[in-house]
């Protein structure tokens, strides 16, 4: 190593290092702008949006009486709307995780090449249908099929707090809106996992295989391993478009002002979400309603962000691990 | 334990190509055999067959029988997952599982099935899989670390601890040392030896001086031409075929005048 050392000339003392650079070009100049001005973008765009909500929100802080819906003030107001939010979208991972997971497995490993891609295809459709329309079916047919099965649910399983009833026969309950949720959320995280399973290397499946393992043990060894990041923020990426659809919701969910705090799934007396509120309360909003509906945004806007930090701090700790 | 393998025109398709046509052999119990060859030939496309591991690409299939023993392998009703847990197979590129530690990599294969095995038992096992595969004096202080730490020759010892824990019959290596330095390559050489007492092993190998260091017997496979099917040319004792082979294109191959 020495010899290299001193073969290299070095700048004399005091002398500034002679810095090489390439000669620049236009093309490279235009480009390297565009770019770089599409990233700004992003943030001014970003830094806009949380400006724009803090400044409009911040009035609506102070509120009470009818401006937060009768509540006592505006932590209780956007407490009441967080359980909601967050109840809907638990209830549509808790569905559409495993679904997703499985789906996936069967486009990547288990289904063969000409009916796994079709399939793929359709799950992907499911992303292209627009939330009104599944607002729509949510209620016309969906609704009320689940209707029958709440009334079934109440009368057997009662007992059960989740399912203590009253049932709501039309079935525009917070469980109905969690399922439409979990349907588009679906999509989503199919399309990712399986990615990334198709992705895991072949070395790693076949040292799975060649010591006799069945095809759902060579899963279990070397794609999960693999994949488990991906999984992370697929479900992640998931849980943000359940916590910020708006219109299928505000449809389906049949709840007034902040709703009902409860852990009752199947009534008509629903929690409400964040997202669902604001579009329904903002036509007739004036004043300080509006601040208050603008202050209930940035709560959301700061629950997604928090979800989509830790999920990247999940997915660089794994990251981490495995490559360690 | 060890057991003999018997093929007897074995025909491998991928699709409908025809990538080995008619192999005959009789490959011998606690002895390595080394398949040499140029690249495409379709070695490692008969290895892969013996433990029904070239399945693994859609479309594969053989025509022709695989005796184990007597036994046959492609049988309706044999399934390829017990017959993997009887033959055992180390890679080219060492593979051991990146989110386990050495001692969970090495107990995979006891592990898969479900079965479960008592704390000491399995101590046992790691312990006499690491010592046979020359790997135990330079990990046994570090068992739970990752196995994606070790060096790629210590890596490729692991493998084929984790491959021998599960006491197979047979042991097939893909071009093991292919990816690793020469004083590695040593190493698992040695082991080969080690491990002829008790396994059969088959080694296919780019490396003719691999081939005539370690094995007892050789078979040559070549192309007939570009496009055409691999085979088998010569199927020999070792030092014959470095000696004095029976077909010429082997002594061109071996001789480095191919062609």
């Amino acid at each position: 190593m020495s010899s290299t050392d001193t073969a290299k000339p070095r700048p004399p003392k005091g002398e500034p290092p002679v810095k090489r650079r390439s000669p620049e070009r236009p093309g490279d100049k235009i480009f390297k702008g565009l770019s770089f001005g599409a990233a700004m973008i992003i943030l001014v765009a970003l830094a806009g949006v949380a400006i724009f909500l803090t400044v409009e929100g911040i009035p609506g802080l102070g509120a009470s009486g009818g401006a937060v819906a009768g509540e006592a003030n505006f932590l209780v107001y956007a407490g009441r709307l967080v359980y909601g939010t967050l109840l809907a979208a638990v209830i549509a991972l808790i569905v559409a995780t495993p679904l997703s997971i499985g789906m996936a497995l069967v486009i990547s490993h288990y289904a063969p090449r000409r009916l796994a891609t079709p399939l793929g295809y359709m799950i992907d459709l499911l992303a292209a249908v627009p939330s009104v329309v599944y607002g729509l079916w949510g209620i016309l047919f969906f609704g009320r099929f689940m209707g029958d099965i709440y009334v079934w649910l109440e009368a057997n399983l009662g007992f059960i707090p989740l399912f203590s009833g009253p049932a709501a026969t039309g079935g525009r309950t917070i469980l109905t809106a969690g399922l439409v949720l979990a349907l588009m959320v679906i999509p989503i995280i199919t399309a990712i996992c399986r990615e990334i399973f198709a992705q895991t290397p072949t070395l790693h499946q076949e040292a799975a295989l060649a010591l006799g393992a069945t095809r759902w043990e060579m899963i279990r060894y070397a794609v999960f391993p693999y994949a488990k990041s991906g999984m992370v923020s697929a479900t992640m990426l998931g849980l943000g478009r359940a916590l910020g659809e708006t219109m299928a919701v505000a449809m389906v969910l049949s709840a007034s002002g902040t709703g009902v705090m409860t852990l009752n799934l199947i009534t008509t007396q629903n929690p409400n979400t964040i997202a669902a509120n604001i579009a329904r309360s903002f036509p007739e909003a004036t004043g300080l309603s509006v601040n208050v509906l603008i202050a209930s945004g940035l709560v959301l806007f700061l629950i997604t962000f928090a979800v989509n930090f830790a999920a990247r701090a999940i997915v660089a700790r794994s990251g981490k691990r495995l490559n360690a | 334990m060890a057991k003999s393998i018997d093929v007897s025109d074995l025909d491998i398709y991928y699709g409908d190509f025809l990538a080995v046509q008619g192999v005959n052999m009789t490959i011998r119990a606690r002895a390595v055999t080394a398949f040499i060859g140029p690249s495409g030939c379709g070695k490692s496309t008969f290895l892969r067959s013996l433990n029904r591991m070239h399945e693994v690409i859609p479309g594969a299939r053989v025509e022709g029988k695989v005796l184990v023993d007597g036994q046959s392998l492609y049988e309706p009703g044999v399934d390829p997952v017990a017959v993997r847990r009887q033959i055992g197979m180390v890679f080219q590129r060492p593979n051991p599982f990146p989110t386990m530690s050495i001692y969970d990599n090495v107990l995979a294969g006891n592990r898969l099935n479900s079965k479960k095995l008592k704390k000491s038992a399995a101590d046992d096992i790691v312990e006499k899989s690491l010592k046979g595969a020359n790997l135990w004096n330079e990990v046994k202080d570090r068992l739970g670390k990752p196995g994606m730490g070790l060096s790629g020759g210590q890596q490729q010892r692991l493998c084929i601890a984790r491959a021998i824990a599960v006491e197979p019959q047979v042991l097939l290596m893909d071009e093991p040392c292919s990816a690793l330095d020469p004083i590695s390559t040593a190493a698992i050489e040695d082991l080969i030896h080690d491990l002829k007492s008790q396994y059969t092993i088959v080694i296919v190998t780019h490396n003719m001086q691999q081939a005539a260091r370690v094995s007892d017997d050789t078979g040559f496979f070549n192309l007939k031409g570009a496009g055409q099917p691999g085979h088998l040319v010569e199927f020999n004792p070792t030092e014959k075929v470095f000696a004095n082979p029976d077909n010429d294109s082997t002594e061109a191959y071996i001789s480095g005048r191919f062609g």
